[in-house]
């Protein structure tokens, strides 16, 4: 039986339902004041809860529904639930739900993927970026805008602190002393008399109480686990080849599959000659699936070969067959008809450029690969009654609804067990590999089919970040920056991505301005304007979305303002600055790279800053001008986080953002000639490698009051800081990424 | 044809081309031993023959010419090697996707060069791509495993 307390004014309850042998504490999500399509399916007074902590005879569970790819979000929702239940880490098993137990119910899974994590910024960023058609995909958090809505970071600790207090309500009862002499510790109630009584044994009684409300959450000064430096509990499976991702799933009865895809992307399979692959040893059937070719054999290498000797009759492309045709369509794209929105227009941009020599520019940043190290691979398995998924998957209710349409089934026959990811940076937003294996599991019923992706086919249909093109006009006056216009033309990347979800997203999408509309610098004539450029390749949300291109944009943009204006990159950021946090960070990351300091011949400095995802970063970029080429020497991050809830991972993310910023902008690229791409593997979309990776030192500010996610916010300033650096110590100014277009790195 | 991995003499019947990595991870169920390009250009796949490492997905499996050592031959979560140990303190795994491949780089790097200056690093580990960026936190983790080594 479940149990609700009673209702809160927070927009969440926390409650309890009673389990095999135990209790689960979860939180209820209930009818809210604010419109929310999810909230309106529900039938009135219906309520589902989202479980967090699961304590029984065997232990207790903590259950962190969002998705980890590679981020640490398991580790640090877990650490929120722990902190509050006063149980070390090292006593908890973590299960990365959804839907797989069977100890919830349909119900309680249903919200289960529909929740925020501090550490979960892109999804996050997706939801301010579109409106009420992805909210469904997204779940609720943004509709009320992120400061009214309380997220995971006080779900979790609230859903803890709840189990942890009535848990001691338990203990009282079952020992008779009264609830406030009890206090908890290492995973039990201690009575007064020292004896330690364990959740597990507690479980029973305090799934027939009312789940205590309101609990009081912990102080920031008297946390034991969060702020400090914490082992990641996934660290020695990771360090050891133990950890199981995806890819090493194994379930009886599975055979092994890979699909030769139409390299024409979105072109249709015409028709096929299989005979020569269906003569390969181990090969067990070659099949028609939308727009490709599987094949399925007993070892995935097999059907890799397999698939390579399918000869195969491809439909075209209707993307436009050159790259110049695509920049064409951006260039285009700079029309009043066009315009998707205009955020930000600040004085008069206009009556600015009379008169004055005018500051004129254009950008472009490419198309980009996520290409994860882990290629993309599912598991499906459907019988006459039922499906069942095992995948690494940020969208399991797509997962859910999409097997169920392919199987024809309903969703809620559909089983999906969301397994650990080896990176995602947006990747695994999609989920065309899923739909892909259950097309082909369809045709063989009762056999799970186990479907993995050449690394070639899997770069060749990545679903790549969004080409983007920026248009500056601007004016300097007295030394100063005066008037910055700038325009910016991409596709839809939320009208892309929903679009393979059936939905479609109507009105503005924000991510064609976002890391650009929004940043902290008083500049008197600002405007900022969003063109929608028609639909080109299928593209989707990359690590960081659309600051990933804006934010070099703005950045190199401001740069050549400042330039002109004969000011220096940091003290004219510093003095446009209207914003206290972006100050504190710029004034950080100057100290910490000694902005001001000597440099050495051939060096030089750049800086920017980026506010993405609610997060203020700013980073300084150092590089020497080598006869070998660029060499990118050290970089300064500062980053105003709120609370850093986990230091050690949070120094890691932002390295590695910005490792991930540097690498794509030096030399990555994919480019498409008739719809193929024109990169399939890491020779030719290498990123950075360990001999050009810099010293990178990191600063995590705490003056704001919301934690933040730091996944994406390092992607963006990474690009133009070091476009500064080259420019200082080059005088090469670089517009178009990548920079190895124009000048060689080391 | 007959391979040893991790001290354990396996008969397998596979295509002499099929590459070791495939052997390793479909036949043998060695699934930390990771697929990432299959042209060595990750790394991911890297595995000891003879104490050196190499790209298993670059060698066929008619052609293995030693005993194969994978990441679980290297050290287990009960009992680590000094690399695995050293990876730890620094946390370097992201998605880790990529570390079984670094780990068995780092620990045939430190094997032939026990105090390796950052040039021998770069030298040593610039096949092994890391798509979440932990160049850093690999950097110092090597110089941590190679002071452990030194000290046994
Ligand atoms: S899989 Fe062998 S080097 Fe990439
Ligand atoms: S940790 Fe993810 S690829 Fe290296």
């Amino acid at each position: 039986m479940s149990r609700i307390g009673k209702i809160a004014r927070r927009t969440f309850l926390v409650g309890s339902v009673a389990v095999a042998g135990g209790v689960a504490f979860g939180v209820w999500r209930y009818r809210t004041p604010y419109a929310n399509p999810l909230k309106d399916d529900l039938p009135e007074g219906a309520a589902a809860l989202t479980p967090y902590v699961k304590i029984d005879s065997d232990g207790v569970t903590l259950i962190t529904p969002r998705a980890d790819k590679g981020q640490g979000a398991y580790h640090v929702q877990a650490a929120l639930i722990a902190e509050e239940l006063d149980i070390e880490l090292d006593q908890v098993s973590v299960d990365p739900g959804p839907p797989s137990a069977a100890y919830w119910n349909g119900a309680l899974a249903e919200e289960a993927a529909e929740f925020m994590v501090p550490s979960d910024g892109m999804v996050r960023g997706m939801a301010e970026g579109v409106v009420t058609a992805s909210m469904k995909f997204i779940g609720l958090q943004m509709t009320g805008g992120s400061t009214t809505v309380p997220d995971a970071y006080l779900k979790l600790r609230q859903a803890g602190a709840s189990a942890r207090e009535t848990l001691k309500q338990a203990a009282a009862q079952d020992s008779g002393v009264d609830a406030g002499e009890l206090r908890t510790e290492g995973g039990a109630v201690i009575l007064p008399d020292g004896t330690a009584v364990p959740y597990t044994r507690l479980a029973a009684t305090a799934a027939g109480l009312d789940p205590v409300q309101d609990a009081a959450i912990k102080d920031p000064a008297d946390w034991r686990i969060l702020g400090k430096p914490m082992q990641r509990l996934d660290i020695v499976a990771k360090s050891t080849g133990t950890q199981e991702y995806g890819i090493d799933m194994q379930v009886d009865g599975m055979v092994h599959a890979t699909v030769l895809l139409n390299p024409h992307q979105g072109g249709a399979l015409n028709g096929f000659d299989a005979a020569q692959a269906e003569g390969m040893r181990g090969v067990k059937a070659v099949v028609p699936i939308t727009g490709g070719v599987g094949v399925v054999a007993d070892n995935t290498w097999r059907a890799i070969q397999a698939a390579r000797s399918v000869q195969a009759d491809w439909a075209p492309s209707s993307m436009p067959a050159t790259m110049d045709a695509h920049w064409q369509a951006l260039s285009d794209s700079f029309t009043p008809e066009a315009q998707d929105s205009r955020k930000r227009d600040d004085g008069d941009v206009e009556a600015a450029r009379n008169g004055a020599e005018l500051v004129e520019a254009e950008y472009r940043a490419p198309y980009l690969a996520h290409a994860p190290l882990e290629p993309i691979n599912a598991i499906v398995r459907i019988d006459d009654d039922g499906a069942e998924v095992w995948t690494g998957t940020q969208v399991p209710r797509f997962v859910q609804q999409n097997v169920a349409k392919i199987a024809g089934l309903d969703p809620e026959q559909v089983t999906v067990h969301v397994l650990m990811i080896g990176g995602s940076f947006g990747h695994r937003l999609e989920d065309e590999v899923v739909k892909q294996a259950a097309e082909i599991a369809v045709q063989m019923k009762g056999t799970p089919v186990k479907l993995t992706y050449s690394r070639e086919e899997d770069m060749m249909h990545d679903f790549p970040r969004q080409i983007a093109m920026a248009r500056l006009r601007g004016k300097v006056r007295d030394g100063r920056v005066d008037s910055l216009d700038l325009g910016i033309a991409m596709p839809s990347v939320m009208g892309s991505q929903m679009s393979r979800q059936g939905l479609s997203v109507p009105g503005p999408d924000s991510q064609i301005v976002a890391g650009a509309w929004e940043q902290p610098f008083a500049i008197p004539n600002q405007r900022v304007t969003g063109y929608r450029a028609p639909d080109l390749a299928p593209i989707s949300s990359w690590r960081s979305v659309g600051a990933s291109s804006n934010g070099f944009f703005y950045n190199a943009a401001l740069d050549e303002l400042i330039h002109a204006a004969g000011a220096d990159p940091l003290e004219e950021r510093l003095r446009l600055c209207d914003d206290p946090l972006a100050r504190a960070v710029l004034e950080a990351v100057g100290d910490m790279a000694n902005w001001s300091g000597p440099l050495g011949d051939g060096k030089g400095r750049g800086v920017a800053l980026t506010r993405s995802f609610g997060v203020h970063t700013a980073e300084v970029v150092e590089v020497t001008n080598t006869d070998r080429g660029i060499s990118i020497d050290n970089v300064w991050v500062a980053a105003e986080m709120g609370r850093v809830l986990d230091p050690v991972n949070f120094e890691n993310l932002v390295q590695g953002g910005v490792i991930f910023g540097l690498g794509h902008a030096m030399n990555c690229e994919i480019t498409y000639r008739d719809g193929i791409a024109e990169q399939d593997n890491y020779y030719s979309f290498e990123g950075m490698r360990q001999f050009q990776a810099p010293r990178i030192e990191v600063r995590g500010l705490e003056n704001g009051d919301h934690v933040r996610g730091i996944g994406e916010p390092p992607v963006p300033p990474a690009a133009p800081a070091l476009a500064g650096a080259i420019f200082a110590a080059t005088g090469t100014r670089l517009r178009e990424m990548p920079f190895n277009k124009v000048v060689d790195f080391a | 044809m007959k391979l040893t991995v991790n001290g354990t003499e396996h008969e397998v019947d596979v295509e002499a081309d099929m590459p070791l990595l495939w052997v390793l991870r479909e036949e043998l169920g060695y699934a930390g031993v990771k697929y990432g390009c299959g042209v060595a250009q990750c790394g991911a796949c890297t595995v000891h023959i003879d104490g050196e490492a190499q790209r298993s997905c670059q060698v066929a499996a008619a052609d293995v010419w030693g005993p194969v050592t994978t990441i679980e031959g290297l050290g287990t979560p009960q009992a680590l090697h000094a690399v695995q140990e050293a990876w730890i303190e620094h946390q370097v795994a992201q998605c880790g996707y990529c570390q079984s491949g670094q780990i068995m780089q780092a620990a045939s790097l430190l094997s032939y060069t026990p105090d390796p200056t950052d040039q021998d690093i770069d030298d040593a580990m610039g096949g092994n791509l890391c798509r979440c960026g932990t160049y850093t936190r690999i950097r110092a983790a090597v110089k941590t495993a190679a002071a452990k080594l030194q000290e046994v």
